[in-house]
């Protein structure tokens, strides 16, 4: 399990970088992170080195931060790749809130986070395919 | 019902009554006043206003002129109903006659004065004497007895002291029932918070506004409800909802009764409430009260709501008549589970005059308010923007996203967006925009809170 910092923020000037300064003096290390957003406000969604730290700084910035879990898949960096994952999904009617990823160095393998309905259920079938998982300590410290 | 008679001090009228109605608890200050036998209340009153009218006819140019103008001499008034032959006195009246002229008194009697703050044009100038400073700390009195506040309660009054009437008003009362008082007024919440801790404060008395702020506070400090002693709030200088009663009582927790008061009429204790949290005794020994159609001034029969109107009947320094508070209310006449026998008002539910009129609309923020509370846990920071493009109103309400409404899915945003959108139409009929905004972007209040940013040219 991957443990996910999501930060509301109010879409004009100045708010990612207020975020990114904020964990920068705090020495905390962004692994990845992904923004969705509509014409006045987003979600940034952000996986860090040491996200109980970060989540903590944040708030007492006065950001409103909490914490979700998500689940970390690693599939070959290959066409088709992805496909195979998210159709194991769909045949067992897991709904996939959102997704995003990031490619290791070096760039063999790509790193899949997402957020799904059914957590417990995901990482079953996950498992029962041969999709490994990837547990936070690793991503954290990647 | 078994009824114990506590005498407290050596004034026969000081008498606390403990009375005990379907199993709950109320403690009166003054049993004669606030309970007494309504013909009887009603004789006190006619008395009390026969008088009143006599001296501010004689004493007021103002009275005499409006009177004359009316047609109508104090003599006129043979019953109560009479009353309503007589002018409505307006905040105007107040500013014109700035800042002696309806005083009833020498200057020489009069001991005090307080003023308001007069961010909306000239300042009010009021006046007391040694009785009104009396009968005020008598009603303040009434209304701590009634939060139950007593001689063992520690009172933190974080009003502001000054000329504002909220610190001194509460001050005198809580050291007439024997309270321990901590005069700390507002500001530096984190100092506040500590000397709560430290002291024992019991009872709090501030805004309500600032009391959400004080909860902020201990929760941003780590301070956990349960390391204060505090058991009630008592909050008033501006209207309030029941939602916001609800968030304040599970947050502090305290049981959070409101008040209500105004300084053209005398300050803070004209009403309260008692802990059957049934609507505000208004002290109808000192007072007379009218609820009137805002539009057309007629008096409207008790349990109809509309513009409340003050008579004092035993003010001094300065004795106002029909006075307009722009303060929407109801009264009941009702006997109260508490055995009060005086009138009670329903908690304010906007003002006249902050009521928007938006595309033709009357809207008042509290409705605003309530809605928000509706979504569970809401903190309630708000801020209602009314603008004009072209000829059309446009109304946008700023809700900063707390942790109990927050989504990380867009979608649940949206959806929280809607259902306010939703809301607000069904209710008002009006079509807001809805803008989720961040913590701490609302600008937070010492004093009265801002929920209203009117940018329209008129």
């Amino acid at each position: 399990m991957v443990k996910q910092i999501s930060l509301f923020l109010e879409n004009k000037c100045g708010r990612l970088v207020r975020v990114c300064q904020t964990l920068g003096k705090a020495k905390i290390n962004i692994r990845a992170l992904s923004i969705a957003d509509t014409s006045d406000f987003g979600i940034l969604r952000l996986i860090v080195d040491r996200p109980e730290e970060a989540l903590s700084t944040l708030k007492n910035d006065g950001f409103m931060a909490t914490e979700t879990e998500v689940i970390a898949v690693e599939i070959p960096d290959t066409p088709g790749g992805l496909a195979d994952v998210l159709a194991l999904m769909e045949e067992d009617g897991i709904n996939i809130e959102y997704l995003y990823s990031f490619v290791e160095k070096p760039a063999q393998d790509a790193l899949i986070l997402m957020r799904v309905d059914q957590i417990e259920q995901a990482k079953k079938i996950l498992q029962e395919n041969q999709i490994p998982l990837i547990d936070g300590d690793r991503i954290y410290s990647l | 019902m078994s009824i114990k008679v506590k005498i407290v001090g050596d004034v026969v009228h000081l008498l606390v009554i403990k009375c005990c109605f379907k199993g709950g608890e109320y403690t009166l200050w003054n049993q004669r006043y606030e309970a007494m036998e309504r013909g009887q209340l009603e004789q006190l009153q006619f008395l009390r206003l026969k008088q009143t009218l006599e001296r501010v006819y004689q004493l007021v140019p103002h009275y005499r002129k409006s009177f004359q103008q009316a047609g109508v001499e104090p003599g006129d008034v043979r019953t109560l109903n009479d009353l309503s032959k007589l002018p409505f006195t307006v905040k105007n009246d107040l500013r014109d006659n700035y800042p002696y002229e309806l005083f009833a008194t020498h200057l020489s009697e009069i001991v005090r004065v307080h003023s308001s703050s007069g961010t909306t044009g000239i300042p009010t100038v009021v006046g007391y004497t040694r009785s009104d400073l009396e009968v005020w700390s008598e009603l303040m009195a009434r209304t701590l007895t009634a939060a139950g506040g007593n001689q063992d309660s520690v009172i933190h009054i974080a009003y502001g002291y000054g000329l504002f009437t909220g610190g001194l008003g509460v001050h005198y009362g809580a050291e007439k029932i024997g309270a321990t008082v901590v005069p700390i007024s507002g500001g530096q919440s984190k100092r506040q918070v500590r000397m709560m801790k430290d002291l024992g404060t019991t009872l709090l008395a501030c805004t309500p506004s600032y009391a959400l702020l004080l909860a902020e506070t201990m929760e941003e400090m780590g301070i956990k409800p349960g390391e204060l002693r505090l058991s009630s709030g008592v909050l008033g200088a501006e209207p309030w909802s029941e939602g916001m009663r609800k968030v304040l009582e599970e947050r502090l927790p305290i049981k959070a009764y409101d008040i209500y008061g105004l300084s053209e009429v005398i300050g803070p204790g004209v009403s309260f409430e008692c802990s059957a949290q049934d609507g505000l005794h208004l002290s109808e020994d000192h007072f007379i009260a009218e609820v009137i159609d805002p539009t057309t001034e007629e008096v409207l029969p008790d349990g109809s709501t509309g513009e409340l109107a003050i008579t004092t009947i035993s003010k001094e320094a300065l004795p106002v008549i029909r006075y307009r508070t722009r303060d929407i209310t109801t009264l009941t006449r009702e006997q109260c589970s508490c055995g009060r026998t005086i009138a009670r008002m329903s908690k304010i539910s906007g003002r006249t005059d902050d009521m928007l009129i938006i595309r033709g609309v009357n809207v008042f923020p509290s409705q605003i308010e309530s809605i928000l509370l509706e979504i569970a846990e809401t903190e309630p920071h708000y801020l209602l923007v009314v603008d004009r493009h072209g000829s059309l109103d446009t109304l946008e309400v700023w809700v900063e996203v707390s942790e109990d409404m927050f989504s990380d899915k867009i979608r649940g945003l949206e959806e929280l967006e809607r259902f306010i959108f939703d809301e607000i139409n069904n209710v008002l009929g009006i079509s807001a925009k809805i803008r989720l905004v961040e913590p701490k972007t609302i600008e937070r209040s010492q004093g009265k809170a801002q929920r209203v940013i009117d940018k329209r040219q008129m």
